[in-house]
C-alpha cells in the first residue's frame, strides 16, 4: 500500500497512502526521516511532522473513504517543499478565513497550525483531481550539522 | 503510534480525576481520549487533570478533544487542567492561544493544588 519512490534526477520523494486515520503516523515518520536526512533541526522536524499530519488529516476528513493521499517531497539545497494532495472535495480554510462560520473553533486549528508552522503555504484546487496543498520549509542556518 | 489512557483519583480531592496519557494523540488515537473524557464527565467528574507529560505528539484533533471536554465541564462549573512539560507540546498550546483557556502546570501536584 505504500509506494515510496525516489527519483534521483529530480530530488522528489513520493508516498501514496490510504486516506485512513491509521496511516497518518506513517506519514509523520516518513517526513521526519526525510527532514532529518536534510539536516533540519529538531524543532523544524516537529513542525514538518505536524503540518504534514494536519494536511493528511484534512484529506481524510474531506475525501472519499477509499481515497488516497499523495505526498511529494521536493528536496532543494535550502528548502523542502511538500505537497499533500487528496482526490476529494478539498481542504477547508482555503482562503484567509480560519474556519467556516458554522463550525466549532477546533475544526479550524489544523489549517491555522499549517500556516503558522510552515514558511510558505498555497492551495491548488482542481475539481477533477482534488486539492493540492503545497508548503515550504526553509533550511535555517542554525540547524545543527549532521 | 498509539496511546494508552489511564484514569486515577487524586488523594484528598474528592471527585477529581487524572487522565494519564502516554503516546501520540492524532486523528487515529484521539477518539479513545475523547471517549474516556466523555465517560468521566457522564459520571459526574467535572474537574479533570489531563496529564500530557508522556505525550510525544498532539495535533488539532487532540486539541479539539481537550477543547470539547473543557466546554462540557464548564457547563457544570468544572475545569480541565493540563500537565505539560514537553516544549514541543507547550509550543502548540502557545501558538494556538490555548494557554489562555487551559490551566497548564508542570506537575500533577501543582495542578491538583490549584483546584
Amino acid at each position: 500500500m505504500i509506494s515510496p519512490k525516489k527519483q534521483s534526477t529530480s530530488n522528489v520523494i513520493e508516498l501514496r497512502l490510504p486516506s485512513k486515520a491509521e496511516w497518518v503516523g506513517v506519514a509523520r515518520l516518513a517526513i521526519a526521516g526525510i527532514a532529518s536526512r536534510l539536516d533540519f533541526g529538531i524543532e523544524d522536524i516537529e513542525d514538518l511532522k505536524l503540518a504534514v499530519a494536519e494536511a493528511y488529516t484534512n484529506c481524510i476528513q474531506h475525501a472519499a473513504d477509499d481515497g488516497e493521499v499523495h505526498i511529494a517531497c521536493t528536496i532543494d539545497p535550502d528548502k523542502l517543499v511538500v505537497t499533500v494532495q487528496d482526490d476529494g472535495k478539498g481542504f477547508r480554510g482555503q482562503g484567509t478565513e480560519l474556519r467556516q462560520k458554522d463550525e466549532p473553533l477546533e475544526r479550524g486549528l489544523g489549517v491555522f497550525l499549517i500556516r503558522t508552522l510552515m514558511d510558505d503555504v498555497s492551495y491548488d484546487v482542481d475539481p477533477r483531481r482534488g486539492t493540492r496543498l503545497t508548503m515550504t520549509k526553509h533550511l535555517r542556518p542554525q540547524s545543527p550539522a549532521r | 503510534m498509539d496511546i494508552t489512557v489511564d484514569v486515577k483519583e487524586v488523594p484528598g480531592k474528592n471527585g477529581v480525576r487524572v487522565v494519564d496519557l502516554n503516546g501520540e494523540i492524532d486523528v487515529y488515537t484521539s477518539p479513545r481520549v475523547k471517549e474516556t473524557i466523555g465517560e468521566l464527565i457522564d459520571q459526574g467528574h467535572y474537574d479533570l487533570i489531563i496529564n500530557l507529560e508522556n505525550v510525544r505528539y498532539i495535533d488539532s484533533t487532540g486539541l479539539g478533544v481537550l477543547i470539547g471536554g473543557l466546554k462540557r465541564v464548564r457547563e457544570h462549573s468544572g475545569t480541565v487542567s493540563l500537565v505539560c512539560t514537553n516544549p514541543q507540546i507547550k509550543k502548540i498550546f502557545d501558538i494556538t492561544g490555548l494557554v489562555k483557556i487551559f490551566g497548564i502546570y508542570d506537575s500533577e501536584a501543582a495542578a491538583g493544588a490549584a483546584l
